[in-house]
């Protein structure tokens, strides 16, 4: 087990280290780094300075040593656009993009799981048809698109609910959150709604195909035979057995969830994380693109690793196929 | 499982060629809903073929758009009385059908080259890490499997965020977002087939390695290719279509689906709906229709499902 968390850590710092080369590679490598760097505005004198104040007259390597220890400091330079720490301008955004993921990964799993395990209980009664159909949708269907439709139907014809942006926050230790008030939840549902879609689909598949297998096993026959309650029988036995790929894949999910919070938070005009990284690429604030590519692939490193790491401490047959490897 | 089925051979006389697919002809067409949608996809890659035919104005020559037909909604005469927008037009009188089969193009080809792009790569990696195995191997599937640890948004936004717009940045974006789903099918369908018998047959018989490679073992691990390479189609147009409507995939000048949705995105608001919302239903149908095909595709192609 050591061993086996060990190769997994050691594998973690590969990626990230591998990803600050490709970063690296693309902003201070290529093309002439000062015409990212500095302001287009300043003057000869200014460039030159600049140039030698950021080290660019040393070679690559020790350049990338730099821009390494300075990453590790948390300083990945300065917004262009706002004049602020690019990270701090980021981390002040990550509330709201997480706020969204969370509801929309509560959203996947509290449909989710009752309709998938309804679909595996009758899988050729039309109800359960109609979700696999439905689920299939979900899986084909771009985001992007299914939030237009959100917002042409519950925003516009309806009139229902806000289609942009995020409602009042209250600050909670620090932290502001907009789930303490009414309109807060007004303006979160349609983008919640459209962020959820695609896991929805995804956790309705695997509870079917888990409730199907576990209904042919001998502990649910038995639990049948021991006369329990058909109630019992799917609440207790199949539903438990049925949690661990659904926990795992949650835990897994969630980062990309973060990930396409892009899509939705662009359509939805949120205020998070992916609507900063689009406009500052559209703006060419370079800085705080460098900033969230790093910080979102260090998130998802560490997500994938703890995820890991904790299916090896609950299924024995992980953790020796990995120490074995 | 059992029987072993004579490998597709090399010298293709019609009669023993013939069979197979005729059998495949007659499994697909089994299910009626793959028909609508293999009839459908033709229908659609037609119309984005012949678009130039097809579209009853070009609607990137601004010589035959008039101003004055801006916004109007479907099934208005134009100004001139020479046409009828069946779709309506965007803010600029474009005549939206004529924008949709145009923008079919560009996704259906960008979708296609890049998916091509992407197999032709991944295939050859593949192969070779499966037949030669060793440390080449070793390296490829770590690689392979980090990378897919990320979604391919977040390695496309990446690359494009390092590179810039453009076509040609937009292809590279999803050759690498993909590649490794073909890496992964090849491999693990060349080490299946590269233990079998005709495989030693072939090495026996002193053939060269591009040989064997190319001709005896790749044709051999086709059929799952085919179905991956199916399914990334539409995740490649539905990549693309995400990318530009971001803004982050093709430029101003080479308006695919995407595109278009985002243009019409703000008049969405004021009740103007054709704008945007019919090129997202021609991208619904296109995506919709392949992975019909593509879902057929794989039970037909599963050998497990054919030897019952």
């Amino acid at each position: 087990m050591p061993l086996f968390i060990l190769r997994r850590i050691l594998q973690s710092f590969n990626v990230l280290f591998v990803m600050s080369l490709l970063v690296f590679a693309g902003v201070y490598a290529i093309g002439n780094p000062l015409d990212l760097l500095v302001d287009p505005n300043a003057t000869a004198d200014d460039t030159a300075r600049a140039a030698a104040s950021l080290g660019l007259d040393q070679p690559l390597w020790v350049q990338y040593g730099r821009f390494l220890g300075n990453a590790l400091q948390g300083d990945l330079g300065n917004s262009f656009i706002h004049g602020v720490p690019a990270l701090g301008l980021i981390v002040e955004r990550l509330p709201a993009t997480l706020e969204l993921a969370v509801v929309a990964m509560l959203i996947a799993v509290l449909l989710g799981i009752p309709l998938g395990l309804w679909a595996g209980l009758k899988p050729d009664s039309w109800s359960g048809r109609a979700i696999m159909a439905g689920s299939i949708l979900g899986f084909s269907l771009p985001t992007f698109w299914v939030g237009l439709m959100l917002i042409m139907v519950f925003a516009v014809q309806l009139g229902w609910l806000p289609a942009s942006g995020r409602g009042p926050t209250v600050d909670v230790l620090g932290v502001s959150i907009s789930l303490l008030t009414a309109d807060g939840w007004r303006h979160l549902l349609l983008p919640a709604a459209n962020l959820a879609l695609f896991k929805l689909s995804l956790i309705i598949r695997l509870t079917r195909s888990g409730t199907r297998e576990a209904l042919l096993q001998d502990y649910v026959k038995f639990a049948r035979a021991k006369g329990l309650s058909n109630a019992r029988v799917v609440g207790v036995h199949v539903l438990k057995n049925i949690l661990i790929p659904i926990v795992t894949v949650v835990g897994l999910e969630f980062g990309s969830l973060i990930a396409f919070s892009v899509v939705t938070e662009s359509i939805f005009a949120w205020p998070g994380m992916g609507k900063l990284l689009l406009d500052s690429i559209t703006q060419l604030d370079r800085p705080v693109v460098v900033a969230y590519l790093l910080l979102v692939v260090t998130l998802y490193v560490v997500i994938n690793l703890a995820v890991d790491l904790l299916y090896a401490a609950l299924d024995p047959r992980v953790r020796l196929a990995g120490a074995r490897a | 499982m059992s029987e072993t089925s004579p490998p597709p051979a090399a010298s293709p006389a019609d009669s023993e060629v013939e069979r197979p697919l005729r059998r495949l002809a007659r499994m697909y067409a089994e299910s009626r809903v793959a028909l609508f949608g293999l009839a459908l996809l033709l229908v659609i890659v037609l119309a984005a073929l012949l678009a130039p035919w097809l579209a009853p104005q070009n609607p990137y020559d601004l010589m035959q758009l008039d101003m004055l037909d801006g916004r109007l909604p479907p099934g208005s005469a134009s100004g001139d009385g020479r046409l009828t927008y069946l779709l309506g037009t965007d803010e600029q009188g474009r005549d939206m059908l004529s924008a949709i089969l145009y923008g079919l193009r560009i996704s259906v080809g960008v979708g296609v080259v890049a998916t091509l792009m992407a197999l032709a790569i991944g295939m050859a990696l593949g192969l070779a890490a499966g037949y030669f195995g060793g440390r080449f191997d070793a390296v490829l599937m770590r690689i392979a499997d980090i990378q897919l640890s990320f979604p391919s948004i977040l390695v496309a936004m990446i690359l494009l965020a390092l590179f810039g717009q453009g076509i040609d940045k937009i292809v590279i974006a999803l050759v690498a977002a993909q590649w490794a789903y073909y890496a992964r099918t090849t491999r693990s369908a060349a080490l299946v087939e590269g233990r079998k018998e005709y495989i030693e047959a072939a090495r026996l018989l002193g053939l060269s390695t591009p040989r064997i490679l190319f001709r005896h073992l790749l044709p051999n691990c086709l059929p799952p290719l085919i179905v991956v390479a199916a399914l990334q189609v539409a995740a490649a147009i539905a990549l693309e279509a995400t990318l530009s409507f971001l803004g982050l995939g093709l430029p101003v000048t080479e308006p695919s689906l995407g595109l278009l949705i985002a243009n019409g995105f703000q008049y969405l608001y004021s009740g103007r709906y054709w704008i945007s919302v019919f090129p997202g239903v021609a991208l619904l149908l296109l995506i919709l229709a392949i992975n019909l095909v593509a879902d057929q595709l794989r039970d037909v192609l599963n050998p497990r499902l054919q030897s019952q």
